[in-house]
C-alpha cells in the first residue's frame, strides 16, 4: 500500500498579523510556524493505517521554502517513511488550483492508494486542495472526515455535517480523504523517533518541474477587518476591569437586574 | 450577470440557507436561477428552480450531484455559481469549478466594489480576490449575506432527470451525540475556549456561569480535547445559540464559533489578544488573562 500525506506549514494563528508592504499578503517575519492543524490528523491516520496493515509506505509532501522541512521532520518523526519537499519561495501566493496541480503532477505516476490532506489550511482556509487533487487524478474524494476504517480495499468513513450529524460513506481505493479536527488523536513524536527521522529520506524537487497550471485567481489586496461599531475595549487592572464590566452589564443587559 | 444558486436538502428536509444565496444575488444585483437536488418541498423563491429527485440521485453522492449541477449550468450559462460554505457546498464547489475550468473563491464574507472578499488566518485578516477565469464558483460564509425581508414567490419548477451511479456509497446518517443540554434555552452562556489552557480550568467557567444564572459552553478545540462534552459545543458543528448574554472566555473567534453565537443580544469577550477576531462581534472586549480575571469577576457578581 502506498500512502501520500500532504501537509502545509502555517503561522501560529495566535500571532499578531500585519499586512506586508506589498499590500497583498501578511508579513512573515517574527511569526512562529507549525504544521497546519488539520494535516496533523492526516499524518496520524496514515501512520495508523500502516500500523494496521504493516505493509505500507508513507510519503509526506510539502510545498514551500526550505523552512517547511522543519514541519516535514515532525511528520517523519510521527511515522511517515519519506519526504518530498517541493521547493517554492512563493508558495504562499499560489492559489488552491495551482497547489493541487503541483501535488497531482507529483502523484500521477506513483500509484498512491490513499491520499490524505487537511480539510482546509488554517491560513487560506479554502477547503479546495484535497478535492481538486482527486478531480485532477480522476479518483474519488471524501471531504471533512471524522471517522476512518480501512478494510481490504474499501474504506468506511464518516463525514462531519452541521449540527454534529455525520454521513456514513464507503469508498473503494484509490481515493483522497480530507481530514477534519477530531478524526483521531495525533501522536507526539518520541525522542527516539525524532532521532530516527533524521535519517529518513527527504528529497527536494524544484516547483518548476511540477507546476504546469496557471492561477485562476490572485489576491488583489489584504487588509485588517474592522472592529464592531460601538464595541468597547477594556484594559487595565483586574479588579477595576471587573467593576467596569459589571457596570456595563447593569446598564446594557437585563441579566444582572 | 447571471448566478446559479445551489440550494441544499438533507435527510428529508429542505435547508433554509438558500435565503443567503438569494441575498448574495441581490447584493450583486444579478439575475439568478436555482438548482436543488431535493424532495417535493421547494424553496420560497421567485425564479426558475431546476429540481432533481433526491431519491433517484441519492444524498451524499457528489458524483451525481455534480452531474446535475453541470447539466443546469449547460442550460443556463451562468457567469457565477454560488454555494453556501457548508459541508455540502465546500465539498461540491471544487468539483464543479474543476469541470468548468473556473476560479473558485471560498467563504466569501462581503462584496467590495464588485469584488469578492474572503477571510485569512482565522478571520484575523481579509483579502479581496481578482478572478482571471470567465466563470467564477463561490462559496458563501454562513450568515454573511441575508435578506432584509423574507423571500416571496413560488418558483417555476423545471425537472432535471438523473441517471447513473457514483463512486462512493452512502450508508446513512448518524445523529449527533449527546443532546443532553439544550443551550438554546439558556439566558446566559459562558463559554470556554482554547485560552483556558487545561481541563482543570473548566471549573472557573462553570462557576461564572452559575453566578450569572446561566449555562456553560465551549468552543470546538475544548470539546475535541475532551475537556467539555460535545453537547455543550457552540458553533456550526455544535449548537447555535442567541442568549441575552454570551461571555466568550479565551475564545479567539473562529468563524465556525462566531456563526453559532453572533446573534446573542450582548457579547462579552475576555481575551489576552486585543486583535482576536472575537473582538469583531463583541460589545465589550476585556483584555485580560481569563485565569486571573474570571475568578475576580465571579466573586464580585456573587457579592451583588
Amino acid at each position: 500500500m502506498k500512502i501520500l500525506v500532504c501537509i502545509k506549514q502555517v503561522p501560529d494563528m495566535e500571532s499578531k498579523f500585519k499586512v506586508a508592504d506589498s499590500g497583498k499578503w501578511y508579513t512573515t517575519a517574527d511569526l512562529a510556524w507549525r504544521m497546519n492543524e488539520y494535516d496533523e490528523y492526516g499524518v496520524e491516520q496514515a501512520v495508523q493505517v500502516k500500523e494496521q496493515i504493516k505493509d505500507a509506505d508513507i510519503t509526506v509532501l510539502s510545498i514551500g521554502s526550505g523552512q517547511v522541512k522543519e514541519t516535514m521532520k515532525k511528520a517523519l518523526a510521527m511515522g511517515c517513511d519519506r519526504g518530498i519537499h517541493i521547493q517554492d519561495e512563493t508558495a504562499f501566493d499560489k492559489e488552491p488550483y495551482q497547489i493541487a496541480g503541483i501535488i497531482a503532477e507529483y502523484a500521477k505516476d506513483k500509484n498512491f492508494d490513499l491520499i490524505f490532506t487537511g480539510m482546509q489550511s488554517q491560513d487560506r482556509g479554502s477547503a479546495q486542495v484535497g478535492i481538486l487533487v482527486g478531480e485532477i487524478l480522476d479518483i474519488p474524494s471524501v471531504s471533512t472526515i471524522v471517522e476512518f476504517a480501512y478494510n481490504e480495499g474499501d474504506v468506511d468513513v464518516s463525514r462531519e455535517l452541521e449540527g454534529g450529524i455525520k454521513a456514513k460513506m464507503t469508498v473503494k481505493l484509490p481515493a483522497v480523504f480530507t481530514c477534519q479536527l477530531g478524526l483521531n488523536t495525533p501522536r507526539y513524536p518520541t525522542l527516539p523517533n525524532i532521532m530516527k527521522a533524521k535519517k529518513k529520506e527527504l528529497l527536494t524537487v524544484a516547483v518548476a518541474d511540477l507546476l504546469h497550471v496557471n492561477a485562476r485567481l490572485v489576491t488583489e489586496k489584504m487588509f485588517l477587518p474592522e472592529k464592531k461599531a460601538g464595541g468597547v475595549i477594556l484594559e487595565g487592572e483586574i479588579a477595576e476591569l471587573a467593576d467596569r464590566l459589571i457596570a456595563i452589564l447593569k446598564e446594557k443587559s437585563t441579566v444582572l437586574a | 450577470m447571471k448566478i446559479l444558486l445551489v440550494a441544499e436538502y438533507r435527510d428529508g428536509k429542505l435547508l433554509t440557507n438558500s435565503n443567503e444565496l438569494i441575498g448574495f444575488a441581490e447584493t450583486l444585483g444579478a439575475e439568478s436561477a436555482m438548482v436543488l437536488i431535493g424532495g417535493e418541498e421547494v424553496p420560497t423563491y421567485a425564479g426558475k428552480l431546476y429540481l432533481a429527485d433526491v431519491t433517484a440521485c441519492g444524498e451524499c453522492n457528489p458524483d451525481l450531484h455534480k452531474q446535475v449541477i453541470l447539466e443546469v449550468i449547460d442550460k443556463e450559462q451562468p457567469d457565477m455559481i454560488a454555494f453556501c460554505h457548508s459541508s455540502y457546498g465546500w465539498d461540491l464547489a471544487p468539483r464543479v469549478a474543476f469541470a468548468l475550468k473556473a476560479a473558485q473563491v471560498s467563504e466569501v464574507v462581503a462584496v467590495s466594489d464588485g469584488k469578492l472578499v474572503v477571510p485569512v488566518c482565522n478571520a484575523k485578516l481579509r483579502r479581496t480576490i481578482d478572478c482571471q477565469s470567465s466563470r467564477i464558483v463561490a462559496t458563501l460564509q454562513a450568515g454573511a449575506f441575508g435578506l432584509k425581508e423574507p423571500p416571496s414567490g413560488t418558483p417555476d419548477v423545471i425537472k432535471v432527470d438523473v441517471a447513473g451511479s457514483g463512486r462512493t456509497v452512502f450508508r446513512g446518517y448518524e445523529a449527533a451525540l449527546g443532546g443532553g443540554v439544550d443551550l438554546s434555552k439558556a439566558a446566559v452562556i459562558v463559554s470556554a475556549g482554547r485560552g483556558i489552557g487545561k481541563a482543570d480550568n473548566v471549573g472557573l467557567i462553570v462557576k461564572l456561569a452559575k453566578a450569572l444564572g446561566g449555562e456553560y459552553g465551549a468552543s470546538r478545540p475544548v470539546v475535541d480535547s475532551e475537556w467539555v462534552p460535545h453537547d455543550r459545543q457552540v458553533g456550526t458543528t455544535g449548537q447555535t445559540v442567541a442568549p441575552k448574554l454570551y461571555v466568550a472566555c479565551g475564545i479567539s473567534g473562529a468563524i465556525q464559533h462566531l456563526a453559532g453565537m453572533k446573534k446573542s443580544d450582548f457579547i462579552v469577550a475576555i481575551n489576552t489578544d486585543r486583535d482576536a477576531p472575537i473582538g469583531e462581534e463583541a460589545d465589550v472586549l476585556v483584555v485580560a488573562d481569563l485565569l486571573q480575571f474570571v475568578p475576580v469577576l465571579t466573586e464580585k457578581i456573587q457579592a451583588l
